[in-house]
């Protein structure tokens, strides 16, 4: 330790050339480095503020010591403790003509103050001398102070000076002037609009320094507003031409490098201005494609360049050929070692999957190896990826996983986010509803209380209204599948509040309704949960709109209902509840108990959740009423417009006749309620939007104590707004159509495969044989889960899938049409491609259609590799490749059309071995989550004979 | 080039009491409710450059946009949780929305007893950034000859003065770690040039009352 202490203090001496510190200030960093505790630490700290606060009240102090107490101050305050007493005396320091003491006070003011400070009028003027000063390196000290001290109110105090300098001599200043004005445009833009040309006009200064830092504000501005910029296309493209052909100063070098972070900047610009723009995208094709070359991929900053170039493609319209480049550096990246490199490369791989889909496959593996690193950063870019490439082939594998990957983490905000996530993927893309009751689960008993609440309403709404095709017997299995599952979940301790809301409404809802479970056994269990959770409201609230439509739904069926004691003492408890809501809903169970059958079941039929409730927002059954009232002597009611423009004139509203009142009707919004506690009313659960109970529920008998007979007589014709759900179902039933065809579809893509047959070129196979040759010994869980992620991609999109089996050689398959490259960059979702094939093998499309073609390529490579490549070959262990499960998900595919197409093609000698293979794969196939439909039958019938 | 260790301060109570203050969730959740995409990219720039031992001791701690001193503290003490519990061998990239907003990225590198830090958003090149740390301690090097985190520690302002002469008002203003240098000496010896002249330790009521 003593040793240590010599040490310290001859650094701080031999280093000393104008920073040294004095022997009070190296104890005081020293005796907080030996500090043992945070208390210690802070005691050394308080008494610190104790010596200075003295010492600075001295008079007297010499200015060498005061620079040295703004830096203990300076100390004190980045070790988290207030050091405001002493603003004021650094910011008398800024005002000294000593360099020295002139900068440490505008280092302290520049950490200490924001820029709203009150202090920092002292020192505005101090700026404007300074930045006027000759000794460029106080205008440096100024202009730094300038961009983190002058707010909006204060720039045109220092604007001239600081436009001024854009000229000064020294490229130094010129850098920071430019900085500075970048900061006001930040700030203020419209402080400094009339400036922005200065920016335009620093990009020739002469020093290159100067020029780079003025991609700065450029860039801010191009994103703002890309269109007044494109003329700088062919600026920046020079630049950058120049940049990289080594023509700046030596001195700009980093490790080999030629100015790699003004290159870095400049691609980003360039991205962002070629956006969309073919032309300007063509003009970077040459350098993009230079930087490819040149880049040295092995040092660090190498790869940055090379990683800026990969999101520039992903940005502009790039030609093949850049993408092929950008494809090969994204696949260098993931088969590093370093890990910074493989998230760059997963980072790329997203980026592109948007222009070239296909890109992921060649690289399931690596992405398997990354989801299952233990480097936790390099596992979230590794969900963000799938998440971009989730389609409803590989949507359960993903979702599976994303669950478990939440179940294990604590960082909530993380947690917020890949629930979302989940809850977005498997409303697009579930499978079944069964699945997605399941998924749904899993979500919100993990994270209920981070997910939003219109999940929860959704989810019931789903539930409610099933399918929405006219099999109810599917909907009632979805219903009693739910109802099983939340019997079971409902005992498990500490669900989240959300959850037990659902719950508690489809236990109400459907819990009674085929039978299995008699209505004591559900109600008992609602009141375990209203007891368990006595303190949330909601939930309680829930849990007895749920008893009341037990009971409703007994009593209409004419069966007695025997109330639980446990019931009754939780509806006498909620009689007298503080919560109105609550006892409102315990009313208005206790009055339907005592009703008969027939107005029971009026006021809450069975299953009539989601029958559409019309308001009649006029209340035109009220005109009678109004009319009666106004004969004898009511006032007509007044809008609120009218009644603040005629204030003054209220006799006037006699003159008003009465046709106008009639016509303005009733404003509705005038009338409307005060929203009920509990966001929705039980039966209007579904709505996302509260309803006023009066208004929204002839089935409740809330409002039948009041207007039941009125309601009748006038038949109400309550509409809500927002019953029509938007995002709801349409989404289900477009994607149980896309999963139910994803199986069959192989036997209907084979239909195209021998369209396309024809067409075949048989050069594709060639390498794929070769790559067969050569396969990796490669865990088979592994396999799977690749088959699962990328094969189930495959297997959906097979346009897809071609370019991946020539994605090796994709010169081949698109060289001599640029035609065949569009299905490998559409952005089309799968399904979508799906559709359009199914027309395309049947009917007779033209030959020019990309996608048969690139079946047809397909076709010949599967014919050449068919008997080698079956699925127990993903098994077997020969040789090494990356390429590995691209090929074996191809031969699983291939094999699949293969054998469905037994009937019809004649591929004899792949046909024999076939039909046991492809039992085994169809199983892979379940296995890996692909969901056998009712049309898989039929594939094995094919297959069978 | 590498940091080399003279010696490190014994300090023995840090880890727990950071990751009790992570546990308690950091009080500024406010923007990402926003949602992701939501204001990322508005603003572009580097938030923050920190230095920090490896037993969590701030050594330097710069934020490009203002922060009240508690909050400042409780992002340092909250990288730094997060910083010691990465294994070794991992990638030298974290996403950190929850500390510092939507679209945040952190790159640190960890160079013998020290935690070099530097928070930005989107908008910047992870390896870029990774390499910005390099200048950062190339330069350093080159000041103190051999870098050590004592030399940091003692020479707080030197620090500053590098620091803004590479980023500057949250923009990467410099990376040619020469030049740096070059002003960095230039500074020194004009302030130990003006600092002879104020060597003779006059009274200082002139300036202290003089206003």
């Amino acid at each position: 330790m003593e040793q240590l202490k010599t040490i310290g203090r001859e650094l701080a001496m031999g280093s000393q050339g104008g920073f040294g510190q004095s022997k009070e200030f190296l104890d005081l960093v020293k005796s907080i480095g030996e500090s043992r505790s945070k208390a210690e630490e802070d005691r050394i700290v308080l008494s610190e503020i104790d010596i200075l606060k003295r010492k600075l009240l001295e008079p007297d102090v010499p200015k060498r010591k005061m620079k040295e107490y703004i830096i203990r101050l300076v100390y004190i305050e980045m070790l988290g403790h207030d050091a405001s007493f002493g603003y004021i005396h650094a910011v008398k320091m800024t005002h000294d003509d000593n360099l020295l003491l002139k900068r440490t006070g505008y280092l302290a003011v520049t950490l200490f103050l924001d820029e709203d400070h009150d202090l920092i009028i002292l020192i505005v003027n101090t700026i404007q001398k300074d930045l006027r000063s000759d000794n460029y390196l106080v205008v440096c000290a100024a202009l730094n102070a300038v961009c983190r001290l002058i707010n909006e109110e204060t720039i045109p105090a220092v604007l001239p000076q600081v436009v001024d300098l854009l000229n000064h001599g020294k490229e130094a200043v010129r850098k920071k002037a430019i900085m500075a004005l970048h900061r006001f445009h930040r700030k203020s833009p419209s402080s400094v609009s009339h400036l922005v040309s200065n920016f335009r006009r620093k990009l020739c200064d002469s020093d290159p320094g100067v020029m780079g830092a003025t991609l700065c504000p450029l860039f801010d501005l191009i994103s703002e507003d890309v269109a007044s910029y494109k003329d700088l296309v062919s600026s920046f493209v020079g630049i950058l031409k120049q940049v990289t052909e080594r023509k700046l100063p030596k001195s700009y070098d980093y490790h080999q490098m030629p100015a790699p972070f003004i290159q870095i900047k400049l691609l980003k610009i360039m991205a962002l201005l070629s956006s969309g723009d073919k032309s300007a995208s063509e003009m970077m094709y040459m350098v993009l494609g230079d930087l490819f070359r040149k880049c040295d991929s092995s040092t660090n900053i190498g790869n940055a360049i090379l990683y800026e170039c990969i999101r520039c493609i992903s940005c502009i319209i790039p030609s093949p050929k850049l993408l092929e480049d950008a494809a090969e550096a994204i696949s260098k990246f993931l088969k590093s070692d370093s890990h910074n490199l493989k998230y760059m490369g997963i980072d790329g791989l997203g980026r592109l999957i948007k222009i070239s889909p296909d890109i992921a496959e060649q690289h399931q593996l690596a992405v398997i190896d990354c989801l299952e690193d233990p480097d936790d950063t390099l596992k979230r870019k590794t969900f963000e990826l799938l998440y971009k490439m989730t389609k409803s082939s590989n949507v359960e594998v993903i979702v599976d996983r994303m669950i478990d990957y939440m179940i294990s983490i604590n960082d909530n905000h993380y947690k917020t986010e890949i629930a979302s996530r989940c809850v977005e993927l498997a409303e697009q893309f579930a499978p079944s509803n069964q699945w997605f009751i399941q998924i749904m689960n899993k979500v919100f008993e993990h994270a209920g209380d981070l997910v939003n609440i219109k999940v929860a309403h959704n989810l019931m709404r789903l539930i409610a209204e099933g399918f929405g095709e006219d099999d109810d017997d599917a909907d009632n299995k979805l219903r009693l599948s739910a109802v099983e599952s939340y019997l079971q979940i409902i005992s498990e301790p500490k669900l989240p509040s959300l959850f037990l809301q659902v719950i508690s409404w489809v236990l109400g809802e459907y819990g009674t309704a085929d039978g299995k479970y008699s209505a004591s056994y559900i109600s008992g269990k609602l009141c375990d949960v209203a007891d368990a959770y006595s303190s949330d409201e909601t939930v309680k609230g829930y849990a007895v709109s749920a008893l009341m439509k037990i009971y409703a739904f007994e009593i209409a069926s004419g069966r007695k209902v025997d109330v639980l004691p446990e019931c009754q003492s939780l509806i006498e408890e909620l009689l007298a509840s503080h919560s109105t809501d609550l006892q409102q809903r315990a009313y208005e169970l206790q009055a339907l108990l005592a009703l008969d059958a027939r107005a029971v079941e009026s006021i809450l039929p069975l299953d009539a959740s989601c029958e559409d409730i019309e308001v009649d927002k006029d209340l035109s059954f009220l005109n009678g009423y109004i009319q009666q009232a106004i004969e004898s002597g009511a006032q007509p009611y007044v809008s609120e417009r009218e009644r603040s423009g005629g204030m003054f004139e209220t006799t006037d509203y006699h003159s008003q006749d009465h046709h106008e009142v009639t016509s303005h009707a009733l404003r509705f919004e005038a009338y409307e309620l005060p929203k009920p506690s509990v966001p929705s009313q039980p039966s209007a659960a579904l709505v996302p939007v509260p309803e006023p109970s009066y208004y929204s529920e002839p089935h409740q008998p809330i409002s039948t104590s009041s207007s039941v007979s009125e309601r009748e007589s006038s038949e109400i014709k309550l509409r809500l707004d927002g019953v029509k759900q938007k995002w709801g179902r349409p989404s289900y039933q477009s994607s149980t159509s896309a999963s139910s065809s994803t199986p069959p579809q192989a036997a209907n893509g084979t239909s195209t495969h021998s369209d396309g047959g024809g067409v075949v070129s048989s050069s594709s196979s060639k390498p794929r044989s070769s790559y067969e040759s050569k396969k990796p010994e490669i865990d088979p869980e592994k396999q799977r889960l690749a088959a699962s992620l990328f094969g189930g991609s495959s297997s959906s999109s097979r346009s897809d899938r071609k370019s991946s089996s020539g994605g090796h050689k994709p010169a081949k398959g698109t060289a001599n049409k640029p035609l065949a490259t569009v299905p490998k960059e559409s952005p089309i979702p799968v399904p979508d491609l799906l559709d359009f094939d199914e027309p395309t093998g049947t009917s007779d499309v033209a030959a020019t259609d990309p996608f048969k073609e690139l079946e047809g390529l397909m076709e010949s490579s599967r014919q050449d590799g068919g008997g080698s490549t079956d699925v127990m070959g993903l098994y077997s262990t020969d040789a090494s490749a990356p390429v590995k499960t691209t090929t074996s998900v191809d031969s699983l595919l291939s094999e699949l059309s293969d054998s469905s197409r037994g009937t019809y093609h004649q591929s004899q000698t792949t046909k024999g071995p076939n039909s046991k293979e492809a039992l085994e794969k169809d199983a892979l196939v379940r296995q890996m989550g692909v969901n056998p439909t009712s049309q898989n039958p039929t594939l094995f019938k094919d297959l069978l004979g | 080039m590498k940091v080399t260790t003279r010696g490190s301060f014994p300090i023995s109570y840090e880890s727990l009491r950071v990751k009790q203050k992570v546990r308690g969730g950091v009080h500024h959740q406010g923007p990402n409710e926003i949602g992701v995409l939501g204001v990322s990219g508005i603003v572009k720039m580097i938030k923050a450059v920190m230095m920090m031992n490896t037993q969590g001791k701030p050594r330097l701690a710069k934020f490009y946009d203002f922060l009240p001193v508690e909050k400042q503290q409780e992002l340092i003490r909250s990288v730094f949780s997060v910083l010691s519990s990465r294994p070794e061998n991992v990638s030298n990239f974290l996403e950190i929305d929850s500390l510092f907003g939507p679209d945040s990225r952190l790159v640190y590198k960890h160079y013998a007893t020290l935690y070099f830090v530097l928070v930005f958003d989107g908008s910047e090149n992870e390896l870029a950034m990774l390499d910005l740390i390099q200048v950062l301690v190339e330069t350093l090097d080159k000041c103190f000859s051999n870098v050590c985190e004592l030399d940091i520690v003692f020479n707080y302002s030197k620090m500053h003065t590098v620091l803004d002469e590479i980023v500057f008002g949250g923009q990467v203003l410099e990376t040619r770690s020469d030049e740096i240098m070059k002003a960095v000496e230039e500074i020194s010896k004009l302030e130990a040039a003006s600092n002879s002249i104020s060597l003779v330790p006059k009274s200082v009521s002139g300036w202290r009352g003089g206003r």
